[in-house]
This record gives C-alpha cells, structure tokens and sequence, in this order.
C-alpha cells in the first residue's frame, strides 16, 4: 500500500492486516519507553489545513512510537495565509523530502491531488466531507477488539451525515467488514441519494432498537445557522442518544469531541456501553500500523510479520522491522 | 443604432486579408440552410463566393489557391453565441486573439463574447475600447455582449439603450442569474426601447450557493455540496413566464436538465420568444465524469444525469434547442491545479466541439450531420446576426473538414491560453482543416498543404 487515500481503496483482507498489525503495536503503550525503533530515520510531515487536536496528535504520537522524525505544518500563521496554493505548499515541503505527509484539508480529493506533487506516502487524514480512513479503521479496530468480528453486526450512525467524512469512510468501511449500516438524522442532513453508499436510510430512531451498535456524529452549531436544523434543543429532543433510547446491549460509539447534551446525553457517554475512549486509544494503534504500512509494509510477503513489534524490546531485532 | 455589431481584425482597414482566392474542389458540401448536401466545387474570389459547379467544372484560374477536397467535408463556418474570451482583465486565461484563434481552430467564423469580464462590460466607453482591441487583434468576427445589470450586482439595470447604439449584440449577466424577477421584468420592458436579445444564465443561488457539481449519486459519494437541477429549472419557468408576460426576447443559456427543457418547449408552445442553447459538454458527459475529481469537469451549470444528456439531444433534434454553444470558459493552469471545490468553474471547448459532437453523436447515428452542422451556426440567427451560408453572392464563411481524420485532444497543445478542455486527452474523428471567415482565412491546420494554381 503506498497510499491510503480512500476506505474504498481497502479490500477486507487489507483492513485485517491493518488491524492484527494495530493490535500487535498494543503492548508498546504499556512500556516504560513506549517506542519501537521500526521508522526509525523516517520522516512523517504532518500538513494540516484544518485545526484538529486529537488526529494531530494521535498522529504525531504513532510517528513518534515507531521512531519516526515529526514534522508538523499547520496552515494558520504560515506561507498558506499569505496566498501560497496548496500545489506550491506541498512542493516546498517535499522538498525536504519527507517519507510519508499526513494531510488534512476542508477540499474533497485533496490528498489524491497531493500524490501527483510528490513521491512520499501520503496518508488522508480528512478530506472535506469526502472520506477520514484512518477514523474508520480505529472504529472497526475498536469493534473488532470488543465483539471478534463484524459480520453480521447492525451499525446505526445517527446525525449531520451531510457534513460528515467520518460518516462516508465508515459506511464502506462496516460493510467491507461485513456489517449493515443504517444511517439516520434530519432529512436536510442527509443527502440526495445517500443510499448509493449500500446504507439504509432512515430519518426516525423509531427502529433503533435494532441496532448493536449506534454511531453518533458530532453536530455542529453553526449548521442552525445555515438552517439546516430549526434549534439544537429540537434536534435533541429527536435524535439525542440517551440512556433512554440506548438499550442495554447496545455499544455506543462517537468519532470526538462530543458535544454533550447535543447528539449525546451525559450518561451514556460516561456510560458501561460506551467505547468512545477505546477509540481514542485505538487510535494512536491504528495510526502506527497505518504509517507502517505505507512505510515499511509495502508488500505483504515480504514485509516483517507484526508479531515484529511485539517481540521487540525497542533495542534489539532492528534489522527486522526495518526493512532495507 | 449601430448595425454593425461584428468586430475582427479584418474589418474596415483591419490587419488581416479579406479577399481570399480559393478553390475548393470536389469537396462534399453540405450547408443545411442552402439546401446542399453533395460535391461541389466552390470558388472564392476576393472573399466573395462566386461560383459553385460540378465537381471539376470549375476553373480556378490565376493566383486563385487550389484546394484538393476529395474525402473532404465543406461546411458554412459555425457561429459561437456563448464564449469568453477574458477581455479585459484576465488575459492570463485568454485574449481576444487567442480566443479567436482557438475559435477559427474549431472552424468557427464569427464567436459572441460574454460580458463578465474584470471590470464587467457594463458601459458604453468600455464597450467601445473593447471593440476597438477587437478589430486589432480578433482573427475571426466577434460580437460583444454587455450586462443586464451594473458589475452582474443584479440590481440596476446598464444604460442599454446606449450600449446597444455602441454596438452590443444584446445582454446578459452569464456566469450569474437575474435573481431578481422585478429586475430582469424591467430588462425585457426596456429591450422594447433598445433591442437585442436577452441572454440568461439560469441558476437560483439560494438552491445552489456552495455547490460544486450536480447534486446526486456521484455528490453523495464524494461529499461534495450539490447544485440541484431543479435550481436552472425553476429560473427557466420563472423567466419564460416573465418574457411572454411582456412579449419580450429572451435565449436560455447552457440547458442542463430535462425539467429546463420541458419548461422551454412549452413556452415555445404558448409562442413565447424563447430559445435555448446546449454545450457539447452537456451533450456527451455526465456526473459520473467528475468522479476523478478533474477540474476541468467542473463547470456551471455543473454536469448532469444521463437522463439529462438524452433530453438534451432529444431537444437539439426536434429543435426545441436551438443551437449547439461551447461556453468556452478559460482558466489558468494554475488556477484549475487546486481541489476541485476550489477550483473555478468552467472549461474551454472550442477547439473540440465540433469533432466531440461529431463523434460522439453523429457517427453512432444519434443526430444527423445535416442537423448538427444547422445547430452549429443556428447562434448567429439567435442573436440576430447573418447565418454563415455557402451561396453564390456571400462572403465566404467555411469550414473544410476531414471526417475520418483521427486525432487525440490536446496532442498538440491548444490555440486557446489556457487547457482546461473537458474532452482533453479524447480520442475524436473529425478534424478542421482550413476556416474561413468573411472572406479571410482565418486557419490552417498545420499539416494540411494547399496548391497555388
């Protein structure tokens, strides 16, 4: 894998991979020195055009635990301010030849257009409202460490689809992973012809209760303004997630920062079915495994299998992660 | 009022020759509105066709250019109602001689520039400057548009009666609706002062604000807002009505949904002044060619449904559409190189359309080449200028076209400044070898010899 630009790119044997390898990186946050030195004299450039804490920094600390240099580049107070387009910006940076960019930019497409500028790794770490695929990984990641397996699994994602990255890398995402998906939210939040996606398409939680699994999206204050929902309290009182409507068996999930007391209830984010912070752990996980593949896994066959990592003290077996 | 509304270089002591002497011969000329549809031999002299013959009657006699056309199509050069030619203030996308030349490329001979323009043709003194640029430096016939309303703001209207006397073909805001029903009501009102047709661009931006392609299947996926259709659709509606409420003359530019053509047709039904006009881009590509996320497929009204595209070629063939037009939109490498919804909206056309529409609908058996190449110089009618025609009598105003010559857009560059053609890289039939526009030759294809008798 050279790139990972779109979830539609992963076949379900790549997803595994990226999954088994995420696990296999597990046991490096519980060390004392939590680094294995599989990048080590890599490169990672982190290009974001978008504010974004914990992607950042989940980013920037999978780099850092596989050893790699970080390199971050934020487009507010730089060159991007003063006119520069994105082309010229991408050209500047690659010329300090990173190995892989880590992009963020509110333009659909953007980090496909970047992989024609230059010859590192580019990984998509949100593009517009078009696809985030590292989010999705680290939610099948999380299901897939909580349940085994996702065949089968009924996955409910409810809110401002119409806005949402995260909503369209996860949709493909459950289903290459053998889930139904049901998306629900306002009708003005969802778009024209969503269903081309392979979701079902509901605009009432009414049905609800047959979902395993209930996916809620952030819902952003400004979306009132533009109209497309009448208040925040109404959509609340229809689509708020709360212990009344989250049932007992039912895992609830959230891509952050929640805003509490909007799509989701207080409770049910302090919650027993919640695994909102398993997916902020899973994500640094799945983060390593991603910059390692495009790194240093290239090709299956001959990349080092991940018990690599695990079997690693972080200062012996260099050879053996670090692929010439 | 001025009735001279076409400006070249050529004109009245121009720079470029007028009085070509040419014989074309044994080519098979077709000219819809003439009635011929077989070889002829054509003779030009002094840019005046003088004698059409048998094939091989005709003597050329001396210093007359002899032109072997056999396999060859001759056709009356094709008239562009709807270009933009980026004059004056963004001559780093196209200038008036380089948009005339991509033009006489495509085998046009007379195009009719749109206003928008950086400042906007919205007075008589620029309008007046800008033709005079024009008999400088266009190489075929142009025409200037100017604006409905002061900078395209949509709120009062130009002096139109002064810029029509200064030589405007007629109006239009293109690039930007009349949002206003009370505005563009006083626009059609005056045109019964001043005349000239009223062009418009139909989109309503409360519909479409924020989107950057048709809102579908293709926009659901990639996350990228959508323009609805029914934003052109409700416009067309309105503004028909508006046009047969005051008897008025209006032409709908670049129709892009089935919803838009209905309301045309039945506006033509109730005798409304109406007409319309679509792109080859709209008549071959649909939404699913912006799945690549090309910029150059990003243009506005953005690219429809496959049932939008059959519409649009059922409309051209039963005439209820009545010209083909380009819309040729260039922008700056630079400027189409970003994320596509950052990128502007538009794509030149000019040097392909004819070879695209050819090839993509006429050799598969859609339209006949006869309707085609009527709709191809129907735009000259629709804004009230001559309709190019192969007649004894006329100025010459031909294009020469080899129908089975291949040749791959963009192979060797573009006439145009900018590249942003939307059939780049497409592998057509139908090649233009030689234009001439009134009396000129206005282009040669580079590898095609001519003979001095």
């Amino acid at each position: 894998m050279k790139h990972l630009l779109s979830i539609e790119d992963l076949d379900r044997e790549t997803i595994e991979r990226l999954c088994d390898r995420a696990a296999s990186f597990a046991e490096v946050a519980d060390r004392p020195i939590k680094k294995v030195p599989a990048l080590r004299g890599r490169t990672v450039l982190n290009l974001f055009y978008e504010s974004s804490t914990r992607t950042r920094s989940s980013f920037e600390l999978a780099a850092k635990r596989l050893s790699a240099d970080v390199v971050n580049f934020a487009a507010s107070g730089s060159s991007v301010e003063k006119g520069e387009s994105l082309r010229d910006t991408v050209q500047t940076l690659a010329a300090h030849r990173p190995d892989a960019i880590v992009v963020r930019t509110p333009w659909a497409g953007a980090s496909q257009l970047i992989t024609n500028w230059t010859d590192a790794a580019i990984v998509n770490a949100g593009d517009g409202q078009h696809e985030h695929p590292t989010q999705a990984l680290l939610d099948v990641y999380t299901l897939r460490a909580r349940l085994g397996s996702l065949d089968g699994l009924d996955v409910w994602i409810v809110g401002d689809v119409r806005h949402s990255r995260v909503a369209r890398s996860l949709v493909l995402a459950l289903q290459t992973m053998g889930a139904s998906v049901t998306v629900c939210g306002p009708p003005t939040l969802i778009p024209q012809d969503f269903s081309v996606l392979g979701c079902e398409v509901r605009y009432s939680l009414d049905e609800m209760h047959q979902a395993d699994v209930v996916y809620a999206l952030r819902m952003q204050r400004e979306r009132m303004k533009q109209a497309w929902v009448p208040s925040l309290r109404e959509y609340a009182s229809v689509y708020q997630i709360d212990s009344r409507r989250l049932g007992p068996r039912q895992l609830l999930m959230h891509p952050g920062p929640v805003n509490r007391g909007v799509e989701l209830a207080g409770d049910v984010v302090d919650g027993p079915r919640s695994l909102i912070l398993d997916q902020v752990r899973a994500g640094v996980l799945v983060r390593m495994a991603v910059l390692y593949e495009v790194l240093a896994g290239a090709a299956p066959a001959s990349a080092p299998r991940p018990t690599g990592p695990a079997a690693t003290d972080g200062s012996d077996n260099r050879t053996e992660l670090h692929p010439a | 009022m001025s009735l001279e509304p076409l400006v070249w270089a050529g004109g009245a002591g121009g720079s470029l020759p007028t009085d070509a002497d040419l014989l074309i011969h044994h080519a098979h000329v077709l000219d819809p509105q003439a009635g011929i549809d077989a070889p002829w031999d054509v003779l030009v002299r002094g840019g005046e066709i003088v004698e059409i013959g048998a094939p091989g009657s005709v003597e050329a006699g001396p210093g007359v250019e002899v032109v072997d056309g056999h396999g060859l199509h001759l056709f009356p050069g094709f008239v562009d109602p709807h270009v933009h030619l980026r004059t004056p203030g963004q001559e780093h996308k196209e200038d008036l001689e380089s948009g005339t030349r991509a033009a006489a490329a495509g085998g046009y001979c007379a195009v009719v520039a749109m206003p928008n323009t950086s400042p906007v043709v919205d007075s008589a003194s620029l309008l007046g400057s800008l033709r005079a640029t024009a008999s400088r430096m266009a190489r075929i016939p142009v025409g200037f548009t100017a604006a409905i309303t002061r900078g395209l703001e949509g709120d009062e209207l130009t002096e139109m009666a002064e810029l029509r006397a200064a030589g405007a073909v007629g109006f239009t805001d293109d690039g930007k609706p009349v949002t206003s029903a009370g505005v563009l009501r006083k626009a059609i009102q005056y045109q019964r002062l001043c005349g000239g047709v009223i062009a418009l661009h139909e989109e309503d931006p409360t519909l479409s604000a924020g989107g950057s392609m048709r809102e579908g299947a293709v926009s659901a996926r990639l996350g990228i807002a959508g323009i609805p259709w029914l934003s052109e659709s409700t416009m067309v509606a309105r503004d028909a009505a508006i046009a047969g409420h005051e008897g008025g003359r209006v032409h709908f530019q670049h129709l892009s949904c089935v919803a838009s053509i209905d309301a045309l047709r039945e506006a033509k039904a109730r005798g409304f002044r109406v007409s319309g006009e679509a792109s080859p881009h709209h008549l071959l590509l649909t939404h699913d060619a912006v799945r690549g996320l090309d910029t150059s497929m990003k243009m506005n009204p953005p690219l429809g449904f496959e049932e939008d595209r059959q519409a649009l070629i059922d409309g051209l063939r039963d005439g209820t559409i009545e010209c083909i037009a380009t819309d040729h939109a260039p922008h700056a490498p630079d400027e189409k190189a970003v994320p596509f919804e950052q990128a502007p909206m538009g794509a030149t056309g000019l040097e392909a359309a004819f070879a695209a529409v050819y090839s993509e609908l006429v050799r598969p058996g859609i339209l006949s080449l006869a309707t085609v190449i009527e709709r191809l110089t129907a735009g000259a009618a629709l804004m009230e200028l001559e309709t190019p025609t192969i007649v004894v009598g006329e100025r010459a105003n031909l294009a020469l076209v080899d129908l089975e010559r291949e040749w791959t857009v963009g192979e060797n560059g573009y006439e145009s400044r900018s590249d942003n053609c939307c059939f780049h890289g497409r592998r057509f039939h139908g090649r233009v070898l030689m234009t001439v526009a009134d009396g000129g030759v206005a282009y040669r294809e580079r590898s095609f010899a001519v003979h001095a008798a």
